[in-house]
């Protein structure tokens, strides 16, 4: 819990007083929840807070951009990979992070929308009335390319995207925002005429695989990938210059402390595409992030040490994370599923309302949950949101087993304890409530064990846990990192079980066990 | 011999049918009074009213010159003991914490408890070894003891008991019948015992009240009943069950 208020109350961290407060309250469930509804009000001295999107290159930019700001005395933190371009965009203009890395292509297209090719005044002129501020390009083009095998492609003779017209019994697998994008395959498909039926969206990373192993034959890609060599591609000429300059920039809110904007324009003009290739590369390889932000800069070598984080500490670090956003979420959970639960037992139009709403919020896919909160101000790209989206996931299960325990009760009990003469209160607590505890217990339960995995969801918004190893192998193609968060995250869902099954034993009275 | 009970006029229906019609009664003081009927007749609705478990549509209830209403029905239920088949013991407490759950509940103190508690074992024949036992550890009559006993807790005025021996066989039956028998005796309680038992009536009552169809259809002694039948029914209803009658 300690860690888990130390997030939710970062942006207080220079204060003494809140620590100190923080100190007292760690341990008290009730003083945790009120950390939490505090932290709604952020305090001014916030460090600058960079995003990236969920591929290698945005990880090691945003890397680089943390590292140039902390070199210039600026405090700064990086949330890797929260999402695609919409989602940083939002968060962005919603003040939960204050730069990413984007590309001058991206923006014309799916930021601002435009039709035709802006120049890069008119973007920077148009980011302005959104109160957003962008650095001079980086010095090298992303652009979207499409590849295949080099061996097929050879045996096929394609060399251009117009090559393609020839070949439609190519199977495409794309990434979903290309799918989707202004700039992607739509457009793409008319401005060429391209034939191809076959066309499934699929996860960048993982299209690398499937491409490797034959299941596509064509896949989006981006100009700088690591991959593209790595996995002997190549990148089929745009012979109709169909898609835009994707120049990368720095896009950051415009009331960022100068020294932090600063910092950031030092990175301009500085990398060009064999440079971030050659990056790119090296985050693949060591499959660490930092350590190829560090060979951006000169002292690379000499703060290397810093990351080497050894396996058992980030694998600790994983695990707390995520003990603390599925232990919170279901604390919050049992504090309202159970009240909801007894007002649901009693039926009527309200009981109904309630189960009702539970059972609808437990269709909504987890990730439709979390993308759907993730824009609505209060919650954004943050701790939060991961929390509220499985404290709801966690409401069904609690409410409808408290509601069907209380339920179950016979009436003659029920009466008998009326007729004693106890008071409503009494009869909750030291009747109805103790004969309901198995179900309720078992309604806990189920809530913990859905919450320990769906938590593996909170890393696509930065919240860090086990998602994040998953997240990053997913990312990287490597199938070890990807067992790093899952096989903890599946003995943890078992060992959630088994400290239940002793939880039974001292929580459900004696003579309902026998 | 005045009334400790008096029902005047009370009447219940629920959604389709009447379970009682207008309904005057008085169940009198130290004694034992027996409602007995087919299943249906609206024995049960009676006690349940008494209790207050129901609300009655019309008519007024009093207890000992007090009229219960939903104010007063809290404290009243202090001074009414109600016993119901099986006991109506709860399972996740011992058979010691449920007769001392309302005791404790209204803060009696731990020596008058205990005092109060092995008289009670006493009078009930029940072993003071059990009392830390849980319901499913005893058998049907020791949990109807128990039942029982936490009715008796408290001292109660009057005694409901809805057809309190039902459920067990015909020797534990027999010997809790003698037992209650000798218990009300010794406590002189007022007692309102429902059954559809007319051997276990004529064993108890003082008073029979016969029931049909919502409505009380005679009030009496057995021999009453036997020979001043009031309606075609008691009759029918006492030949019914002539075979035991004639213990």
């Amino acid at each position: 819990m300690n860690a888990l208020c130390t997030t939710l109350v970062g942006r207080d961290r220079s204060q003494p007083d809140v620590q100190l407060a923080r100190r007292a309250q760690t341990g008290a469930l009730l003083p945790v929840f009120l950390i939490l509804v505090a932290a709604v009000s952020p305090a001014s001295a916030n460090p600058i807070v960079i995003g990236s999107k969920k591929f290698t290159e945005s990880y090691v930019l945003g890397e680089i951009a943390q590292h140039a700001l902390n070199n210039a005395g600026v405090a700064a933190e990086h949330r890797q990979g929260m999402g695609g371009t919409i989602i940083l965009w939002q968060a962005l203009r919603g003040g939960q992070i204050d730069a990413y890395p984007e590309y001058t292509g991206t923006i014309a297209q799916e930021i601002l929308r435009n039709s035709h090719q802006p120049s890069f005044q008119e973007i920077r002129d148009a980011l302005g009335k959104f109160g957003v501020g962008m650095t001079e390009p980086l010095g090298f083009n992303n652009t979207y390319a499409l590849v295949m095998r080099s061996s097929e492609a050879q045996r096929l003779g394609v060399r251009t995207i117009s090559d393609l017209r020839k070949h439609p019994e190519l199977k495409m697998g794309l990434t979903h925002e290309f799918l989707d994008r202004q700039d992607g395959w739509r457009p793409l498909r008319e401005r060429y005429g391209l034939p191809q039926q076959s066309v499934i969206g699929i996860d960048h990373a993982l299209g690398y695989a499937a491409l490797a192993n034959g299941s596509i034959d064509v896949k989006d890609a981006y100009s700088t990938d690591a991959k593209i060599e790595e996995n002997d591609l190549v990148v089929l000429e745009d012979d109709l210059r169909f898609f835009p300059k994707y120049d990368a920039v720095f896009l950051f809110r415009s009331s960022t402390s100068p020294d932090a904007i600063s910092a950031l324009r030092r990175l301009e003009g500085t990398l060009d595409e064999k440079r971030m290739i050659h990056l790119n590369m090296e985050a693949e390889r060591t499959k660490n992030y930092t350590f190829a932000a560090n060979l951006y800069f000169e002292d690379g070598g000499r703060s290397a040490n810093s990351v080497g984080e050894s396996f058992p500490h980030k694998l600790g670090r994983w695990t707390l994370r995520h003990l603390e956003l599925a232990g919170f979420s279901l604390l919050l959970s049992v504090i309202v599923g159970i009240p909801l639960g007894i007002v649901a037992s009693r039926g009527g139009v309200i009981g109904q309302g309630i189960l009702g709403f539970a059972s609808i919020v437990q269709t909504i896919p987890s990730l439709a949950l979390l993308a759907l909160l993730v824009p609505v101000p209060f919650f954004g790209i943050s701790v939060r949101t991961a929390i509220t989206a499985l404290f709801l996931y966690g409401l069904l299960p609690i409410v409808r087993n408290t509601a069907s325990g209380l339920q179950d009760i016979p009436r003659s009990l029920r009466e008998s304890a009326v007729a004693l003469g106890l008071s409503p209160i009494t009869r909750l607590w030291e009747i109805y409530l103790p004969m309901a505890s198995r179900s309720i217990l078992s309604g806990i339960k189920t809530s913990a064990v859905i919450n320990i995995g769906t938590a593996t969801l909170a890393a696509l918004i930065g919240a860090g846990g086990l998602g994040e190893p998953i997240l990053s192998g997913l990312n990287l193609n490597d199938h070890a990192t990807i067992l790093e968060g899952a096989v903890p995250a599946a003995l943890l869902a078992l060992l959630v079980q088994w400290f239940f099954d002793v939880l039974d034993r001292v929580l459900i009275p004696k003579g309902l066990r026998l | 011999m005045s009334a400790l009970v008096k029902l005047a006029d009370v009447s219940k229906r629920y959604a389709d049918a009447i379970a009682l019609h207008a309904t005057n009664l008085s169940i009198e003081r130290g004694k034992t009074t027996i409602l007995i009927g087919p299943s249906g007749c609206g024995k049960s609705t009676l006690l349940r009213l008494i209790i207050r478990l129901i609300e009655p549509d019309s008519g007024s209830i009093e207890f000992n010159g007090e009229p219960i209403t939903a104010d007063t029905i809290g404290a009243l239920r202090r001074r009414i003991g109600y016993v119901i088949q099986e006991g109506g013991l709860f399972p996740h407490l011992t058979a010691r914490a449920n007769v001392l759950l309302m005791a404790r509940h209204i803060g009696k103190s731990e020596d008058e408890m205990r005092n109060r508690l092995a008289d009670l074992c006493d009078l009930t024949r029940f072993s003071v070894n059990l009392l830390s036992r849980y319901p499913v550890e005893l058998s049907g009559g020791q949990r109807q003891r128990v039942g029982l006993m936490r009715a008796l807790m408290l001292s109660p005025e009057l005694l409901l008991l809805d057809e309190p021996l039902g459920a067990l066989d015909p020797l534990v039956r027999a010997a809790l019948q003698k037992d209650l028998k000798e218990i009300f005796a010794r406590l002189q309680q007022t007692a309102l015992f429902v059954t559809h038992d007319l051997a276990e009536a004529i064993y108890f009552g003082d008073e029979i009240v016969l029931m049909n169809d919502g409505r009380v259809v005679q009030k009496g002694s057995v021999t009453d009943l036997r020979e001043k039948p009031a309606d075609p029914f008691v009759s029918e209803f006492i030949n019914a069950q002539r075979g035991v009658t004639l213990t």
